[in-house]
């Protein structure tokens, strides 16, 4: 029997609605209300004095590229990428090569996160066979072979009927579908955001209306079919504003904002870095505030990272012809503390919880809590430590952060799954 | 004022100085080319490269030109040639034309930017001949000398640009020069095609072609670039010609002095009647000499000359 004591820490859980010092008990992996003198006499202890333990952070949106693209990231890589980051739970996108429709694929991955993972890795399938948006791929196989959710993310379904059908079927087995709201038609060759940045840049405008469509359809077919579709990394103010206006008629719509978007904008293309180039793209201030100001009410549901590696000889090349995605896992808690907590007034369980209880919520993950009972996934952080991001010296493979050389304040200490410390203080232990 | 630029990337960083600078230099090199012989030693012993992985017949003849007038040797590599076709990336066959000892490289690339992305890896001077729908600087250059030439200065006057913004790297460039040297830019065509974005880069939008052209002393045509846009920009050519095409008439709303641009390449009978074009107010193939003159000045400046010495050469 295994014990840990973590001592002295500020612990906040946004689910249990608790934030406040104390200490966190640990048997055989899983979350207990306190431990035996004896238990407590041998127990491992941690002294998180300075620190806030909080769940481990839930990130439901991220690339980890097996199987088929092993050189950008691998399942082994990626979650150490998250442990760093403070993350005990990922779910990954099907746009590997092969994508992720059928069973076999997800069983490869199963093994892959089996042998590698440091981490919880779910995986995802797909909606439709080889993400072309037209027959619908074994959905129910799918379920039965552990996808915790469908999506052709990155080639959104563009044929309505489709999509209707798919979500009608999906609903059968309880799974949500995940949809990446971009009308294709009328984003032909788009590389950034259409406006005034674009005008002048020369560069091809991906407009917010391609995405307020998406996002209104998926609304339209939520209410028609019953059907859970989340919407992801929503970009433009007036999706926030759609999706605010359905939320009060308890459709099963919910969304998800990156810290990109929420910390960038087009402005900062003028430079033509390709480390800030990512579908959807950054988008103007307005729709930046729209974004927190979504996320501060409710409208939009959680944060998720979209952490998409790409090589540094794949990124290196004119921006037209870059790959679209920048890495996440490793900032995104830095950048969220500044952002909403630092610059917004966020209170630090309100970000807390729309990286953890939030996501895990969306999916029905066993994850994102502290409350007795929950399996002892943890992220220990200091919100004062200052330190500097170093995308090259960091755990994914890739080093495509557009936040490479940054300094932050507040920093991932320790992660902790089932129990066991995975990192700590720069190293992952397992 | 020494001229400082290594590169010439865009002319949205040049100031009104530098622009006046590379005309003023310009106008001495343009005597140059009248006389018998028509050869500076400027350049002598530096090697140009002229890497255009676009299509182009009068740039690439200009800054072939433009180099072989001041003396330097010039090598001109295209999209079919190089071994882009080959799957090289960009910075590689840049970094392999820099290690053959190049000691400027002129690009012509479809893709936005990437002027600006080779000049931050390689030692030498990249001039920019032409970046997608971005700019087109010595394009801009050019066509603002050719209506200094006619009007001395600019302040005040009303240039109106007319066709394809959208996707225009003239325009930009034009925009940005025209702006600086206080003229008023008015742009004008279908609303698919000039956007109300382009309000922001200080130049006035119209979708009504009588009022946009009315006094102007100088109208712009772009042509319709059929390759850059889908099909739903407009419904046909006919119809634009219809609705934009500068005709005859038309031509009666411009100020009675007004000159008539076009940067090439025309399609006669789309956006300008056969006849005006050839006529006694288009300046079409002044342009087209004077892209000579500009684009000496500006490899001359670029590689480190002194702007005195290339007016005293003259």
């Amino acid at each position: 029997m295994s014990t840990l004591w973590i001592k002295n820490a500020r612990v906040i859980d946004p689910a249990s609605k608790r934030d406040g010092k104390g200490d966190l008990f640990v048997r055989d992996g899983i979350l207990v209300k306190s431990l035996t003198a004896a238990e407590k006499k041998s127990a491992k202890k941690i002294d998180a004095k300075g620190l806030v333990a909080c769940p481990g952070l839930v990130d439901i949106h991220v690339h980890f590229r097996e199987p088929g693209q092993g050189h950008k990231e691998t399942i082994g890589t990626g979650s150490r990428a998250a442990a760093a980051g403070g993350y005990t739970t990922v779910v990954c996108m099907p746009n590997t090569t092969p994508p992720a429709d059928n069973t076999g694929t997800i069983q490869f991955i199963k093994d892959a996160i089996e042998r590698d993972a440091v981490i919880k890795v779910l995986p995802t399938g797909c909606i439709t066979v080889g993400m072309k948006g037209q027959a619908l791929a074994p959905i129910g196989s799918l379920k039965r072979a552990g996808v915790v959710a469908i999506t052709d993310d990155g080639d959104c379904v563009q044929s309505n009927e489709v999509m209707r059908r798919a979500a009608e079927y999906a609903k059968m087995f309880n799974l949500p579908l995940m949809d990446h709201c971009q009308d294709a038609s009328m984003t032909q060759g788009s590389v950034m955001n259409e406006g005034t940045m674009s005008t002048r840049l020369g560069l091809r405008g991906w407009p917010n209306a391609a995405e307020d469509l998406i996002v209104s359809r998926n609304i339209i077919l939520s209410k028609y079919t019953g059907a859970h579709i989340h919407l992801q990394h929503i970009s433009s103010e007036y999706s926030v504003e759609l999706i605010r206006m359905h939320k009060k008629e308890k459709f099963k719509i919910t969304s998800e904002a990156t810290p990109h978007h929420i910390a960038l904008t087009d402005k900062a293309l003028s430079s033509y870095d390709t480390a800030l180039k990512m579908n959807p793209p950054l988008r103007t201030e307005k729709d930046r505030l729209a974004l927190i100001e979504g996320l501060r009410d409710g409208t939009i549901d959680c944060i998720s990272t979209d952490h998409a590696p790409h090589t540094d000889y794949e990124k290196d090349r004119e921006f037209d012809y870059a790959p679209n995605g920048i890495l996440g896992l490793e900032t995104a808690l830095a950048v969220c503390l500044d952002v909403l907590v630092k610059k917004n007034k966020f209170s630090l369980s309100k970000v807390i919880d729309l990286m953890t209880h939030k996501p895990a919520t969306i999916l029905g993950l066993n994850a994102g809590t502290l409350q007795v009972g929950a399996p002892a996934d943890i992220c220990l952080f200091n919100p004062t430590e200052k330190w500097t991001y170093l995308s090259k010296k960091g755990f994914s493979k890739s080093s495509n952060s557009p936040w490479d050389n940054t300094t932050f304040t507040g920093k991932t200490v320790m992660t902790l799954v089932d129990g066991k410390v995975v990192y700590s203080s720069g190293k992952i232990l397992v | 004022m020494p001229w400082t630029r290594k590169h010439l990337l865009t002319i949205e960083e040049l100031s009104l100085d530098e622009i006046n600078q590379i005309h003023a230099t310009a106008s001495a090199f343009k005597k140059i080319l009248s006389r018998n012989v028509k050869k500076v030693p400027a350049l002598r012993g530096k090697t140009i490269v002229n890497l255009f992985l676009e299509p182009s017949t009068r740039t690439r003849m200009a800054f072939d030109m433009a180099a072989k007038r001041l003396s330097a040797d010039v090598i001109s590599v295209d999209a079919a040639t190089s071994s882009t076709t080959k799957g090289e990336t960009l910075r590689d066959t840049a970094q392999n034309i820099q290690a053959l000892n190049a000691d400027m490289l002129v690009i012509r690339h479809a893709a936005s930017g990437s002027p600006l992305y080779l000049s931050r890896i390689l030692d030498i001077p990249v001039i920019n001949a032409g970046d997608g729908a971005h700019e087109h600087p010595t394009q801009g250059l050019l066509d603002t000398f050719t209506m200094k030439e006619h009007f001395g200065s600019l302040k005040g006057r009303k240039v109106v640009i007319l066709g394809d913004i959208l996707f225009s790297r003239v325009a930009r460039s034009n925009i940005h020069a025209l702006t600086k040297m206080g003229a008023a830019v008015t742009l004008v065509g279908p609303s698919t095609l000039v956007p109300h974005a382009f309000k922001e880069l200080g130049a006035t939008v119209s979708h009504d072609l009588k009022s946009a052209l009315a006094d102007a002393e100088v109208v712009m045509l772009l042509r319709i670039q059929h390759e850059r846009q889908s099909s739903s920009h407009f419904p046909s050519l006919g119809e634009y010609t219809s609705m934009f095409g500068l005709n005859r008439a038309r031509a009666e709303w411009l100020h009675p002095k007004a000159i008539i641009m076009h940067p090439g390449p025309i399609n006669r009978g789309v956006e300008i009647d056969s006849d005006l074009a050839d006529g006694s107010r288009s300046v079409i193939l002044e342009q087209v000499s004077n892209g000579i003159a500009v684009r000496m000045a500006v490899l001359y400046l670029c590689s480190g000359g002194l702007p005195e010495q290339a007016i005293a050469g003259a």
